[in-house]
């Protein structure tokens, strides 16, 4: 009997064996559970439902005040179909996307390219181009609502010329300005933001590739498309990909456009000129004048298939183009690599004496340049 | 070291600098050949270049802040009706700060509740999942974790009719909870503080802390909690400013109830075609966010660096 006695004490020393052991096994076994645990119960309900339930709303009439109507079937989506303004919304939402996106790539790499330098006080220029982002796109819109205005910056100026005289403000009437002004906007907003991206994906790259660039003879901008445009190809990818997602679902800045008491309305213009499918869905569903809750799930349902369609058809392609340059690319790295590592070593095999080494290294720069 | 080598690897002013050295008895010695010196100084073009962007980035506010202290004739007569911004950009902003119609107080303080409660959840319900997807091991942890990824890209405008007649039915309509309570948690900030505390936080820590009797959460709570401080800090300033400057989710649940973005359509309608009052009350909502960037924006740059290369 005594003997058991010492034996549980025994094993109780060390390791306990008992109430808090089998305590903290649950607690090892349970606790990731719990801890992932908020994530998905807010997405099972504010995520997940509502886009099952968003089908059962597309197939409904729904009010806003009294609810549930009847079941109509596919109705909503045939009259949304047959909407004309549905399909001006999707034109505009594409033209404004293509008008912003371009621009703001080219301006984003050579952003980066100038800030990818040794240069004095970095942070300071790299805060620099980050001040748009955190200007509220709201406020954004109504800056550049009043720059484009009537008593504005560039109006005057094609009033001057003699272009577009007939109206007070060119950019609230005609529909391809007004997608420029929308553009020019999301330009401002996201153009820093992705060239601190690309500097960072541009950082990553190895400087033996400059280095043996130009040791064999390129130029900066030879250097540019050759090394650097190769080497950061995933970061576009991703960057086209974050773009095609957030760049349709432009909602803001249309919503605000006219809001400098041009007589507008916030409804994408008078001529649905800058109507985007998202502010339609707005309108539809939540705007003053009408009550369709029910064609708004459907357009929300055409929408993300859109979305969804393009952000796939971009990555496709996107892919296809980098699997296709990343095999030279990364031959041309290995041969690069293997260059800039023969160049350091004839630079250390050769005399001892600084100088010598740092003559042939400017001379190498000078014919570079 | 000759002074042309300078000039070539760091600029005219470096090699300026090396002869007043040398003149002084203390030359500049050569670095070691090969070795990672930061490379050359750029030339004044590329500082040109960083101006004319800055000042793009720049000139909105600016432009802003002209029209907001100029009167609605002034702005009717000329396009840049002064070149600084002048004392009645005070008067302005009284008036609109003073307006019932506005009732830019409330909202103000609505935005900044919003916003903490939101940013505060999110970092701490996102450091609780991230610590238990990049240390913990359960099954199905990566499966679950792929399908956190994978949420990120569905566009959330695809819910917003069934979630309106969702808060309707919680009786959240014009209430500040239908703005927090979906906003708690987000895949982005799990995503985010995992990938962190992947490479951040060592298991040794961990089996110490166990070694020492310490439950899961009390190892949460003292080891990953303080190793997360960084990519947390990060994470909560890109919350605070993505729930600071909604507008599509304020404006489809909210309605007597408001947050300063939706003070801004209102302005137009409150003031009628006087830019003046407008722009200025647009200055005002859109200043602090921006003074805030001036001590946080180094964070923010880091935040948006770091996430390129892990994303």
């Amino acid at each position: 009997m005594k003997k058991v006695k010492d034996m549980t004490r025994q094993l109780s020393g060390p390791r306990r064996i008992g109430f808090s052991s089998t305590m903290s096994k649950w607690d090892i076994k349970l606790s990731p559970y719990l801890y992932v645990s908020p994530f998905f119960l807010s997405f099972a309900i504010f995520g997940l439902f509502p886009i099952v339930f968003n089908i059962w709303v597309a197939l409904h009439d729904w009010d806003r005040r009294v609810g549930q109507g009847d079941f109509v079937g596919l109705d909503n989506f045939v009259w949304v179909l047959n909407q004309p303004a549905f399909w001006t919304s999707l034109q505009n939402t594409f033209s404004i996307f293509v008008l912003s996106l371009v621009p703001q790539l080219i301006l984003a790499l050579v952003i980066a390219t100038i800030l990818d330098q040794n240069l004095r006080t970095r942070t300071f220029w790299r805060m620099g181009v980050l001040v748009p982002f955190v200007v509220m796109p709201v406020a954004s819109a109504m800056i550049f609502s009043q720059v484009f205005g009537q008593f504005g910056l560039v109006t005057p100026l094609m009033h001057e010329l003699g272009w577009f005289t007939d109206v007070d403000s060119p950019f609230f009437h005609n529909r391809f300005l007004s997608h420029i002004a929308i553009a020019t906007m999301i330009i401002f907003r996201w153009t820093g933001y992705n060239a601190l991206i690309f500097l960072a994906a541009m950082q990553a790259v190895p400087r033996d590739l400059y280095e043996a660039a130009t040791i064999d003879g390129a130029g900066r901008a030879r250097q540019f498309f050759s090394v650097t445009i190769p080497s950061i190809r995933p970061t576009m990818i991703f960057v086209v990909l974050t773009m095609t997602i957030g760049g349709l679902q432009v909602f803001d800045e249309a919503r605000v456009f006219d809001g400098t008491g041009s007589g507008g309305t916030g409804q994408g213009g008078s001529d649905n000129q800058w109507l985007t499918t998202v502010l339609y869905l707005f309108n539809l569903g939540f705007g003053d004048w009408q009550d369709r809750m029910g064609q708004a799930a459907a357009v929300a349902w055409l929408f993300a298939a859109v979305i969804i369609f393009f952000t796939l058809l971009n990555f496709f392609l996107t892919r296809a183009i980098s699997t296709n340059t990343s095999k030279t690319t990364r031959a041309a790295r290995t041969a690069a690599k293997r260059q800039a590592a023969a160049a350091r070593s004839d630079r250390a095999r050769s005399d001892r004496a600084t100088q010598h080494s740092a003559e042939i290294a400017s001379t190498e720069k000078g014919r570079s340049r | 070291m000759s002074g042309a080598y300078i000039e070539s690897v760091s600029g005219s002013g470096a090699r300026k600098y090396a002869q007043r050295r040398a003149a002084k008895g203390r030359p500049i010695k050569p670095s070691r050949p090969g070795g990672d010196s930061g490379g050359r100084r750029p030339g004044w073009v590329s500082y040109a270049l960083l101006s004319v962007v800055l000042l793009a980035s720049i000139f909105p506010l600016y432009y802003t802040a002209i029209l907001g202290s100029s009167t609605r004739i002034e702005i009717a007569q000329s396009a840049l009706p002064r070149l600084l911004p002048g004392p009645n950009l005070i008067d302005n902003i009284v008036a609109i700060v003073s307006n019932q119609q506005i009732d830019f107080w409330a909202s103000a303080v609505n935005s900044v509740l919003v916003a903490v409660v939101v940013s505060a959840a999110t970092v701490f319900f996102s450091t609780l999942a991230g610590f238990a997807f990049s240390k913990l091991n359960f099954r199905a942890r990566n499966g679950l974790y792929i399908f956190v990824i994978a949420t990120l890209v569905i566009p959330m405008q695809l819910g917003t009719v069934p979630m309106f007649i969702m808060m309707n039915q919680f009786g959240w309509i014009d209430s500040l909870a239908a703005l927090i309570v979906p906003s708690l948690v987000g895949a982005f900030g799990v995503f985010w503080m995992t990938q962190y505390l992947r490479g951040s936080l060592p298991y040794e820590l961990i089996e110490a802390a166990r070694v020492d009797g310490a439950s899961v959460l009390r190892i949460f709570w003292s080891v990953a909690l303080p190793a997360a401080k960084p990519a947390a800090a990060t994470l909560a300033l890109f919350t605070f400013v993505a729930s600071w400057n909604e507008f599509f989710w304020p404006s489809v649940v909210l309605r007597s109830q408001k947050t300063l973005p939706l003070v801004i359509p209102q302005l137009s309608g409150a003031f009628t075609a006087d830019h003046a009052l407008i722009m200025s009350g647009v200055f005002l909502i859109a200043l602090p966010l921006l003074v805030g960037f001036v001590f946080l924006g180094r964070q923010l740059v880091a935040g948006v660096m770091a996430g390129a290369v892990k994303g």
